[in-house]
C-alpha cells in the first residue's frame, strides 16, 4: 500500500516536473539554490526514497523471494532515475535487461535451488553486526565526501536530451565501436560458459555408448533401454581388450556417472 | 538539477548492496546484492555523463557508453554467477556461502555436505595423491557398484 501511495506521489511529481520544465526554457537562468527545488529534484528525491526503501528491503527481508520481487522495485526505480536524468536509452535498456532479464534469472536461481518459500530465519549470516558498521560508516564516509566535493555543482537539464537515442547512439557506434564488439564475443563467452557450467557430466555419459557402440551392430532388445549405469557395464565388457586408456575412460565414466546419480539421490 | 542528488542516492545504494554482500548468507542473495551496487555505479556514470556533456562540452557520452558496457557484463557476470551457484548447490546440496569452506585454513572436513566422511578407514585411498573429494567419488561409486 506504501508502494502504491508512493508511486502516484511519484507519477503527480513527474508530472508537474514536466510542467515546470516545459515552462521556463526562455528567459535568464535563474539561480540555483538549496531551499527552492525544482520539480525534478523533488520527483528525483521522492523516486530515490522509493528506490533506496526497495533496496533495504531486500538486502533485509528474510524471505527470498520477496528480496527479488523487491529488487524489481529498486531496478525500476533507477529506470525511472535515468528517465529524470535524460537518459532515456539507458532508462529502457535497464527495464529491457535488468528488470526483464535479470530477475528472471534470479527467480529461476531461487527455484533451482530450492529456496524456501516462506521465511527463512538463516538468510543472514552471523556477522550481521560487523556488516552493518562497515556499511554505515562506509555510507556516511561517501556521503560526506560527495555532498561536499558537488556543493555548489549543478546539472543542467534544459535544451534536446543529452541521452537520447539518437545521440547515445551516435556516440555509441562512432566513438566506441570497438569495446562494444569486444563485448558482444564476451558475451558469447559468458554464453558458452554458462551452458558448460550448468549441464551435469553429460559427457562423459554420451561419449562412451558412442565410443563402444560404434564397432559392432546394435545388439538387439538389451542394452540401452536399461538405466545408464547397467547399459555402459554391459557395454564395457567385450571393449577391454581394445586399449588399455580406453577402458580405463570407460571405467572413469561409469564411476563418474555413478557418483552424478549417488549424488542425484543424496538430493532427494 | 543538483548533482548531489543522484551522488548521494548512488552512495547511499552502493552502501546498501555492500551491506548485503557482507551480510547475507545465501549466495543468489549476494548475487542480488552484487547487482545493486553496479545500479549505484551506473547511476553515477549516467550522472556525471550528463553533468560533463552541459558543463564540459563532452561529446564523448563516455559516461553512457560505460553504462551500456556495465549492464550487458552484468547480465553476463549473472548468467555465470548462477551458473556456478547451480552447480555448487548440485554437489553440494546448498547454496550457504558459509558452509563452503573447504579451501579455508584451519578447519576441518566439513560435516554439511556429504554424509560418509573423507576419513573412513575401509576406504582405499591413494598414497597421498586423492584428494578427500575424489576419495568421496570413489567411495560412493564402489558403495554403489
Amino acid at each position: 500500500m506504501t508502494l502504491a501511495t508512493a508511486a502516484a506521489h511519484m507519477t503527480a511529481a513527474h508530472t508537474a516536473a514536466a510542467h515546470l520544465a516545459a515552462a521556463p526554457t526562455t528567459g535568464a537562468p535563474e539561480p540555483h539554490g538549496f531551499l527552492s527545488p525544482t520539480g525534478v529534484e523533488i520527483a528525483f528525491l521522492l523516486v530515490g526514497l522509493v528506490t533506496f526503501g526497495a533496496a533495504v528491503v531486500t538486502v533485509t527481508t528474510r524471505q527470498l523471494v520477496h528480496a527479488a520481487l523487491w529488487l524489481v522495485v529498486a531496478l525500476g526505480g533507477l529506470a525511472v532515475e535515468y528517465l529524470l536524468l535524460t537518459a532515456e536509452f539507458i532508462a529502457w535498456v535497464q527495464v529491457l535487461i535488468y528488470v526483464g532479464a535479470v530477475v528472471v534469472l534470479i527467480l529461476f536461481g531461487l527455484m533451482l535451488t530450492r529456496a524456501p518459500i516462506g521465511r527463512s530465519p538463516d538468510a543472514d549470516s552471523g556477522n550481521r553486526w560487523a556488516a552493518l558498521t562497515v556499511a554505515v560508516a562506509a555510507a556516511a564516509a561517501l556521503v560526506w565526501v560527495v555532498a561536499d566535493a558537488f556543493r555548489t555543482t549543478w546539472i543542467d537539464l534544459d535544451g534536446p536530451a543529452s541521452g537520447s537515442t539518437a545521440v547515445t547512439g551516435a556516440s555509441l557506434f562512432q566513438n566506441w565501436v570497438l569495446p562494444f564488439e569486444a563485448l558482444s564475443v564476451l558475451l558469447l563467452a559468458a554464453l558458452v560458459g554458462a551452458i558448460v557450467l550448468s549441464r551435469r557430466a553429460q559427457p562423459d555419459r554420451s561419449l562412451t555408448p558412442t565410443v563402444s557402440d560404434a564397432p559392432r551392430p546394435a545388439p538387439s532388445g538389451a542394452g540401452p533401454a536399461d538405466t545408464a549405469g547397467t547399459g555402459e557395464k554391459a557395454d564395457n565388457g567385450p571393449d577391454q581388450a581394445d586399449s588399455a586408456e580406453r577402458s580405463e575412460g570407460a571405467n572413469k565414466a561409469n564411476k563418474a556417472s555413478k557418483d552424478d546419480k549417488a549424488d542425484k539421490g543424496d538430493d532427494r | 538539477m543538483h548533482l548531489a542528488y543522484p551522488a548521494v542516492l548512488s552512495a547511499l545504494l552502493f552502501c546498501t548492496g555492500l551491506y548485503g554482500v557482507l551480510a547475507r548468507r545465501n549466495a543468489i542473495l549476494v548475487l542480488m546484492s552484487v547487482e545493486l551496487m553496479l545500479n549505484a555505479v551506473n547511476l553515477n556514470l549516467v550522472a556525471f555523463d550528463v553533468w560533463l556533456s552541459r558543463a564540459a562540452e563532452e561529446t564523448l557520452h563516455s559516461g553512457q557508453a560505460l553504462t551500456l558496457f556495465t549492464i550487458a557484463i552484468a547480465a553476463a557476470e549473472i548468467g555465470i554467477g548462477l551458473a556456478i551457484v547451480l552447480a555448487v548447490h548440485r554437489n553440494r546440496g546448498t547454496s550457504d556461502i558459509d558452509k563452503l569452506r573447504d579451501t579455508a585454513e584451519g578447519h576441518g572436513p566439513d560435516d554439511s555436505g556429504d554424509s560418509e566422511g573423507p576419513g573412513d578407514p575401509a576406504a582405499p585411498h591413494g598414497p597421498g595423491t586423492d584428494t578427500p573429494a575424489t576419495g568421496t567419488a570413489a567411495e560412493k561409486a564402489e558403495a554403489t557398484a
